[in-house]
């Protein structure tokens, strides 16, 4: 099929005097899990909303599986949506919960008891088609949620952060739940959240978005090693912000220097600056490591907090010209390293995913 | 010990306060209800005998038989009524912000504020301006006006309380509005249909003064019924009768919390 499972050309929303979406451009493959990632009141349920119909473009144009849909009522849309609360019906009980979008398309009665019943063994809830919402727990009321929206056979899923209200060990088994369902069935899947973690675990490909704007969109890996500005490098995932000068330029890359140590960063962020220009070079913790005695050193800085975390160390560093604090993260337990307010010198792992940003003015 | 024994007064004065209080709002209704079964034919307490010859005179009295029937079919038409009426204009209010939609809240919440004898009184002129007849049809259309800000409160406030992504949900498996009203919303604003419809009647039963202007001999209502009574005659009748009253309204509730309070039970928890 040559056409996107979902695209949107430019649409924009606004509410009152504040724009909510600024023209999002956005293409959605077939059986793609694309996550809409950004702190709350970046637009990201605003535009899952929009291409639900939940809400009106103001702006742009949707398409979903190739055909306008941008004035299209949300009953006529053919999507699955599965909500943060789970919005099951509380008077109907499992099956007839589930069996909710097959009535409304007028599928017989026969057939949909198997649809149904198909769909409760797929999210392993066979045996609870009598029980009501609320007799079942919260991990249970997100499978039911699924069942009802799969069992349609949507052209698109839509899910609005439904693992928030989930304990962290239930929602790290529903995480891989849901891939593998999605897989199985290849689904496309918008999904919507603004945990990083689960954004990167489970996505084919990432949209950043901040305050109405979508910054990127690309592969958890792309995201997370090459981001694309400032915002998302910041956002995705734990990042040392230091501070450095800009050396030169060759082609597609640039040379910056901090401390003792020089690296290659894109040079495309820091287009318009001269040599010498004060620049913000962007380190991963688990990129830094400590230095050898007589190395050159990045930085040096005293050793606040040793932070266990089962399968690494994090050393909290305060260090002079760095605002904040740098943070290391060292596989392993690191015996004997960064005690406790020892002085540490810090240099970079061999060929770091180093990036380089004008600095904030 | 000092402060035990402080916390210990004070919590028996709480008790004989609240104990006072109730003696004092049950008072009347006790005194009624004994005086009903006086043995003489004069409303006096404390009775000097003991009879049940008032209740049977209450029951057989044509004029509180009728009044009776009256009464239960005008509450059965305006709480219908204003049911249905009350219900649309509060799924429209909670829906949509239109131009005049407070102005029609503040108007339609306005019958809590104006006194009966005034709307009775407007209804009677305007009825006798526009030629219609003192019939049943004006009374139960004054008894709408009276019953509907009741209707309307209570639906408004079980939207308020409905979570709109329900329907959000049943829009998104397809159904078009008509269908989400009928399957989900209407369903989950049961209760409260069921408590406005309920008050609606209670309060139209019992309704007095409005009704006086605008019932005519034929048309009255148990209560204006009641009071013709007193005027001519002060047996303890009245007392029998109010104690039946007392019993049935006492009964009806019981019945409705019970009924409402299962509803409640089977059909809402959207507790979130």
């Amino acid at each position: 099929m040559a056409t996107e499972a979902v695209r949107l050309d430019g649409v924009t929303r606004r509410f009152g005097a504040m724009v909510a979406l600024h023209e999002a451009w956005l293409k959605v493959r077939h059986g793609e899990f694309l996550t809409l990632l950004g702190p709350s009141g970046c637009g990201k349920t605003t535009l899952l909303n929009l291409i639900a119909g939940f809400l009106a473009a103001d702006g742009g144009e949707i398409f979903i599986e190739g055909a306008l849909v941008t004035a299209t009522p949300v009953w006529q849309r053919d999507i699955g949506m599965v909500f943060q609360n789970y919005a099951l019906f509380p008077h109907m009980d499992v099956a007839r919960n589930v069996a909710y979008g097959l009535a409304t398309r007028g599928v017989n009665k026969a057939e949909a008891a198997q649809r149904v019943a198909e769909a409760l063994a797929l999210v392993k809830l066979t045996g609870m088609a009598g029980r009501r919402p609320r007799e079942l727990s919260g991990g249970q009321q997100q499978r039911v949620a699924l069942a009802r929206a799969l069992v349609i056979r949507p052209k698109v899923l839509l899910l609005d952060e439904p693992f928030s209200a989930l304990d962290r060990n239930l929602r790290g088994a529903m995480q891989v739940e849901l891939k593998e369902i999605q897989q199985r069935l290849g689904i496309t899947t918008i999904f919507v959240t603004h945990d990083q973690g689960e954004a990167l675990s489970m996505s084919d490909r990432v949209a950043v978005m901040s305050a109405g704007r979508i910054h990127q969109v690309g592969t958890p890996e792309e995201v997370y090693r090459r981001p694309a500005d400032r915002f998302v490098a910041g956002f995705v995932g734990d990042v040392n912000r230091l501070p450095a000068r800009l050396l030169g330029r060759e082609g597609d890359t640039a040379q910056v220097a901090a401390g003792a140590c020089h690296f290659t960063v894109p040079a495309a962020p820091l287009a318009g600056l001269a040599p010498g220009a004060a620049v913000e070079l962007f380190l991963r913790p688990e990129q830094l490591a400590p230095a050898p005695a007589g190395g050159p050193a990045l930085l040096e800085g005293v050793v606040v907090a040793r932070v266990y975390q089962g399968d690494r160390m994090e050393l909290h560093l305060e260090a002079a010209g760095v605002p904040g604090r740098v943070l290391l993260r060292l596989p392993g337990h690191a015996p004997g390293v960064g005690e406790h307010g020892s002085h540490l010198a810090v240099q970079a792992q061999p060929q770091p995913d180093a990036m380089a940003f004008p600095p904030t003015t | 010990m000092r402060y035990g024994l402080g916390l210990r007064a004070l919590r028996l004065m709480l008790r004989l306060l609240v104990l006072t209080i109730l003696g004092f709002v049950l008072l009347p209704s006790v005194v009624v209800i004994i005086a009903a079964f006086s043995d003489r034919s004069i409303l006096a307490f404390p009775p000097t005998g003991f009879s049940w010859r008032w209740f049977a005179r209450a029951l057989a009295y044509e004029d509180f038989q009728s009044g009776f029937r009256n009464g239960v079919i005008v509450m059965a038409w305006a709480s219908s009524i204003a049911l249905v009426i009350g219900s649309g204009v509060a799924i429209a209010l909670h829906r949509y912000s239109f131009t005049g939609s407070r102005l029609l809240q503040a108007m339609l919440l306005a019958p809590l504020v104006v006194p009966h004898f005034t709307l009775g009184l407007g209804c009677l002129i305007l009825a006798a301006q526009l030629g219609v007849a003192r019939t049943m049809g004006l009374v139960v259309a004054t008894h709408v006006v009276l019953v509907l800000p009741f209707v309307l409160r209570s639906v408004y406030v079980s939207l308020r309380n409905l979570d709109g992504r329900l329907e959000q949900a049943a829009a998104s498996l397809g159904a078009p509005p008509g269908r989400v009203l009928w399957t989900v919303t209407l369903p989950l604003l049961a209760p409260g249909l069921a408590g406005g419809w309920l008050f609606a009647a209670i309060l139209s039963f019992n309704e007095f003064t409005a009704s006086l202007f605008v019932t005519a001999q034929r048309t009255q209502t148990l209560p204006v019924a009641m009071y013709n009574y007193v005027r001519e005659y002060a047996d303890p009748t009245m007392a029998a009768l109010a104690a039946i009253y007392i019993a049935v309204t006492a009964l009806l509730l019981l019945v409705a919390n019970r009924f409402l309070g299962l509803g409640r039970v089977l059909a809402i928890d959207h507790g979130h």
